[in-house]
């Protein structure tokens, strides 16, 4: 089922969304890969102030091709989410609400997503130029010496995105692997 | 003697970068085509669609493909009567994968030490991989790899007695294993023989050659088509959100090995299959 969703993603937007469900976002993302996870990790390890607030936000975890003159960004799709996993949990316990990415994760993680009513989004992986295209607005606002690695926040508008698991747990990828 | 100037490699490795990163490979274009047109599944099906628009847009409007532009592998086939001046074929490949990268807004992956992970910051260096055959004339493929794929390859060290069986079992496992985070529908690389490394070679080298054209020994080309069908029935699908179509090629390349041995190497590649080839 198609929905349409605005930033920040609240929990009560969330109960709306279902493993499957085809969703368009509109509004403010912030990219964050490998190493600014490893960062934002560290930072709160040492109780210092994250560059942005989790609280009912989404993360996307891409790193773009450089924008040439005149482009907003470059190729920017989704890179694979369970490399994440590993920080993830304490990134949603402080009220991250979304992820966006591609691929499975693992079982602690989802069991941190329900914990917490946290959902992650499947990008199309390699359509890249396709999804360059919804973003409208990109800046970096932190850890801009990691280059493709920084965190950006985006202004996106209608990124297609499916439900892969949604806040109940419930799992596209292991729906599909017991009809196979 | 036929002699080859380094310029001139430099040039061509930049634009077969540069290329290989806005433009499919056809054969892996058309793979695509032909299985938006048989996909069932609904949502695999807008999968494909949306792959499609991407490689119009990819091209259309100079946007790379995927964000992730690849760590570029360079098989070289250098002709033992060719001679190259003006400095070295190394250091002309790294230099060509440089201008590549900078001038065409590629994306730079890869750290210099792999614990410490700095950014080398012009995506070099290339891993090269020569040949030296008869003639005169200098063949390379450019490869720009992926690693979200490239995380889910895979060696096994398999015994003589697990036969043919044995190889179904693993590529079928290992196809399993990547799943979703391999970016399906992918191709699937696979080397059967030789030693540890060999076999992990061909199967890098088994992702150059087009999908559809079939090993030339007639029993691998039936494991190919067996493996094919084999995988697209595992129901993973485009983005692995289910369907049939999983893998749009299986490539093997064999190896003569040891009377103790069946290695086999399964490398994944993603639907951006990127290669290109030249001869100089």
């Amino acid at each position: 089922m198609d929905k349409y969703i605005k930033t920040p993603l609240t929990k009560e937007q969330l109960t709306n969304l279902n493993a499957g469900d085809y969703v368009y976002i509109t509004g403010i993302i912030y990219s964050a890969r490998d190493a600014a996870h490893k960062r934002l990790y560290e930072a709160l390890m040492k109780g210092e102030e994250l560059p942005f607030s989790l609280k009912d936000n989404i993360i996307y975890y891409m790193g773009p091709s450089p924008a040439r003159i005149g482009q907003v960004i470059g190729s920017a799709g989704p890179t694979t989410a369970s490399r994440m996993d590993k920080y993830t949990p304490r990134l949603l316990d402080l009220g991250l609400s979304g992820m966006i990415g591609k691929g499975t994760r693992s079982r602690e993680l989802i069991e941190s997503m329900v914990k917490n009513r946290a959902i992650y989004f499947a990008a199309t992986g390699g359509a890249g130029a396709l999804l360059s295209k919804c973003i409208k607005k990109s800046k970096v606002i932190a850890y801009e010496d990691l280059g493709t690695e920084a965190i950006h926040e985006l202004y996106v508008e209608n990124f297609p995105v499916i439900v892969a698991i949604d806040a109940q747990g419930n799992n596209l990828y292991e729906m599909n692997a017991q009809i196979s | 003697m036929r002699s080859i100037n380094v310029d001139e490699i430099i040039t061509c490795i930049k634009n077969m970068c540069i290329e290989a990163n806005f433009k499919l490979a056809s054969d892996v274009d058309v793979g695509i085509r032909e299985a938006y047109d048989k996909e069932s599944s609904s949502l695999g099906k807008r999968v494909l669609g949306q792959l499609l628009d991407n490689l119009d847009i990819a091209e259309n409007e100079y946007i790379p493909i995927c964000q992730d532009t690849g760590m570029v592998i360079v098989f070289v086939t250098i002709g033992q009567e060719v001679y190259i001046e003006g400095g070295s074929l190394e250091e002309a490949i790294n230099e060509g994968i440089r201008r590549g990268y900078k001038e065409g807004y590629l994306r730079k992956s890869i750290v210099y030490d792999p614990l410490i992970r700095n950014n080398t910051k012009d995506n070099t260096p290339g891993i090269i991989h020569y040949q030296i055959v008869t003639g005169d004339q200098l063949q390379i493929i450019v490869a720009p790899k992926g690693f979200g794929s490239e995380n889910m390859s895979r060696v096994y060290m398999l015994k003589p007695s697990d036969e043919v069986e044995g190889i179904k079992k693993v590529v079928l496992e290992t196809v399993k294993l990547a799943g979703p985070n391999a970016c399906p529908p992918i191709v699937v690389g696979v080397g059967i023989g030789g030693s540890f490394e060999k076999c992990a070679l061909l199967a890098k080298k088994a992702l150059t050659r087009n999908i559809g054209v079939g090993s030339d020994i007639p029993h691998i080309r039936k494991l190919e088509e067996d493996l094919l069908l084999a995988i697209n029935d595992l129901g993973i699908g485009p983005g692995g959100l289910g369907g049939n179509t999983t893998a749009l090629g299986v490539n093997i390349e064999t190896y003569p090995t040891h009377i103790a041995g069946l290695p086999v190497a399964i490398n994944i590649g993603c639907h951006v299959n990127r290669h290109v080839k030249r001869v100089i």
